[in-house]
């Protein structure tokens, strides 16, 4: 019973970073129709970010900062000239996140190399590390920001205008290059923040993102694009039946039974949780 | 007729009378490895650059394909039970792998096995009408949960080494110069009628439906067509093309592991085809042959540069010249007519 319980602060967790990872895919996606493969790589600046400073909470608001420029030069340089080609996006991001693998390798050596874990982030609350926990309130703290964001500031609703019908808020007069580079920006930074937390509970590497990738976009996938509750419960879903489906199999087949889960849940609802209803044909 | 086949018959007396008459065994070997990977390019060619489907998960086919055939030369070696389940105290061979003995069989399932999991996937996905990027994501998530499966069931699979020293094929020794030619003559051959078939299928109705799906599903949906079937037959076609490549990869490279069919592996195909040009079938086969020969001749002198130059080239490719070679062929070739 115990190993049971023990797997729950596990997978909310999980469920945590991938929010935190998916949030950005999500806007980005749904928004603006890019892929962005490099967007592992922002979790590995960020984590890389927390390695230099070799501090926690500082580590926080650089990492957001560092990823989110990061992924605000990706997006004014590249991928601004591919908009409405999700496809080639997905393909000229994987390059870039080769070329900054690489770079990390170069720059910090290929071993993992490991951030020191703050003293009072020691010990826990039943069943509760301290150190999972703190990970579960940076992803609440993460999206109670990019939901005020979204519904309490002018620049926010502008977005949610984006997601919904680009052209018609162009032309309304929104800036929608404006929007996109500051989505961008935002959604890189949270990655960036989800790089830090990782160092909680993992060693840091130069293919660090590149583990969180593909499960952080089935999130997106299995939310709905665009969707901030479908982001949510799709993360936390996703984190639970990760870890459980490892309890209850092997480590090995986990990953087949998550596939498995949302192909049979894209059966019920193809475009995932949430959907935007429109007259729109596709 | 003549004119139109005439680069193909060219190419063809290059690459099966000129290539093993003037290449050392080792190159011949490699190229072998080359035009197995144009193999699979050309299924991407044709999910792909045909009919929009941007499969990332290839390798899983490939996989299959080269597990089916390794599993049977281990069988086959005699010995008893496989070096690697000796070494993870396996000590009867498992079900799943007995009929695996018999080559029919084998060589059934190394392509019959990838069309199976293509179509059951094709029908569940594009039935409810889930494409491009979501396509793309799941296939690269299978891909990705292949490898963890095929690494964690190390007694069944040979785990994160994969299968390795295979001594005979069919009865020939594989260290044999003459196997290694004979073989590779069986992949230039197996490319090249695959070749031929797929381009005829591209230019036949199915194939321009297949277009019209790739850009206008809703429009032949409309006109009465089903566009799921015509997505899941090109996709199970090109699994199969992926899974009989695997199948061949394994006696001339003489080895099978996970590390050949994750996500990356599965990614740098796709790479190759856009680099040699995604809109024709030729491109596939040339771009997988050409990243093939550059990985080579690169990762030979600096290894950690590859990754480099593999990241730019593709930043350029896709910026620059999103045709690829052949693109930027026809474009000075229509230069130099006008």
């Amino acid at each position: 019973m115990s190993a049971f319980a023990n797997q729950l602060p596990i997978g909310l967790s999980i469920g945590a970073v991938l929010l935190l990872i998916a949030l950005g895919l999500t806007f980005t996606f749904g928004q603006m129709g890019v892929i962005n493969m490099a967007h592992g790589e922002f979790i590995m600046a960020g984590a890389y970010t927390a390695f230099l400073l070799g501090d926690l909470v500082p580590a926080l608001p650089v990492a957001f900062l560092v990823a989110g420029a990061m992924g605000l030069i990706l997006e004014r340089v590249a991928i601004r000239h591919f908009y409405g080609r999700p496809l080639d996006t997905l393909l000229l991001t994987w390059g870039v996140s080769l070329v900054l693998q690489q770079l990390a390798r170069d720059l910090f050596g290929a071993p993992n190399v490991q951030v020191p874990a703050p003293s009072w982030l020691a010990g826990g609350v039943g069943i509760l590390p301290y150190n999972r926990l703190f990970i579960m309130g940076l992803a609440v703290a993460g999206v109670v920001a990019v939901w005020a964001y979204l519904t309490r500031t002018g620049l926010g609703r502008r977005t949610q205008a984006v997601v919904q019908n680009r052209r018609l808020a162009a032309t309304s007069g929104i800036d929608t290059g404006r929007v996109d580079m500051l989505t961008f920006f935002i959604g890189s930074g949270l990655a960036g923040v989800a790089g830090v937390a990782l160092t909680l509970v993992g060693p840091v590497g130069p293919a660090l993102g590149t583990y969180y990738i593909v499960d952080a976009f089935l999130v997106v996938v299995a939310g709905g694009l665009g969707q901030l509750r479908g982001a949510v419960l799709a993360a936390i879903g996703l984190g639970l039946l990760n870890s459980y489906a490892e309890f209850w199999s092997d480590a090995s087949l986990a990953k087949v039974i998550v596939l498995a889960a949302i192909i049979a849940f894209l059966q019920v609802r193809p475009q995932g949780m949430f959907v935007l209803r429109s007259r729109a044909l596709t | 007729m003549i004119r139109r086949n005439l680069p193909f018959a060219t190419v063809a007396v290059i690459v099966l009378v000129a290539a093993p008459l003037l290449l050392e065994p080792f190159r011949l070997s490699l190229l072998a490895k080359y035009l197995c990977y144009a193999i699979v390019a050309l299924g991407i060619g044709l999910a792909w650059g045909q009919g929009g489907m941007l499969t990332l998960g290839q390798g899983v086919f490939f996989g299959l394909g080269g597990y089916s055939m390794a599993m049977h030369l281990k069988l086959t070696e005699g010995g008893g039970l496989p070096d690697f389940m000796v070494w993870s105290g396996v000590e009867e061979l498992p079900a799943l792998w007995v009929p695996f003995a018999n080559p029919v069989f084998a060589l059934g399932m190394a392509v019959l096995g990838p069309v199976a999991i293509a179509a059951i996937l094709g029908t569940l996905v594009f039935r409810q009408r889930v494409r491009g990027a979501y396509f793309a994501i799941l296939t690269q998530a299978l891909a990705a949960a292949m490898v963890i499966l095929l690494v964690g069931q190390q007694g069944l699979t040979g785990g994160t080494n994969g299968m390795t020293n295979f001594f005979d094929l069919f009865g020939r020794d594989l260290a044999e110069d003459s196997t290694q030619r004979g073989l590779y003559l069986v992949v230039a051959s197996v490319l090249g009628v695959l070749y031929l078939a797929t381009r005829q299928l591209v230019n036949s109705r199915y194939g321009r439906l297949l277009v019209a799906v790739r850009d206008g599903e809703d429009r032949v949906r409309f006109l009465g067509y089903d566009p799921a079937l015509v997505k899941t037959v090109t996709f199970a076609a090109s699994a199969g093309m992926a899974g009989l490549a695997g199948a061949l990869f394994v006696p001339v490279v003489g080895i099978i592991s996970p590390a050949l069919l994750g996500v990356v592996p599965s990614l740098e195909l796709v790479v190759a085809v856009a680099v040699g040009g995604r809109h024709v079938l030729a491109g596939a086969v040339l771009g997988a042959v050409v990243m093939g020969y550059a990985q080579t001749a690169f990762s030979e002198q600096f290894a950690d540069g590859w990754l480099y130059l593999q990241g730019a080239l593709f930043i350029l490719v896709m910026t620059l010249a999103p045709k690829g070679i052949i693109g930027v062929a026809e474009r000075l070739r229509r230069a130099r007519t006008t």
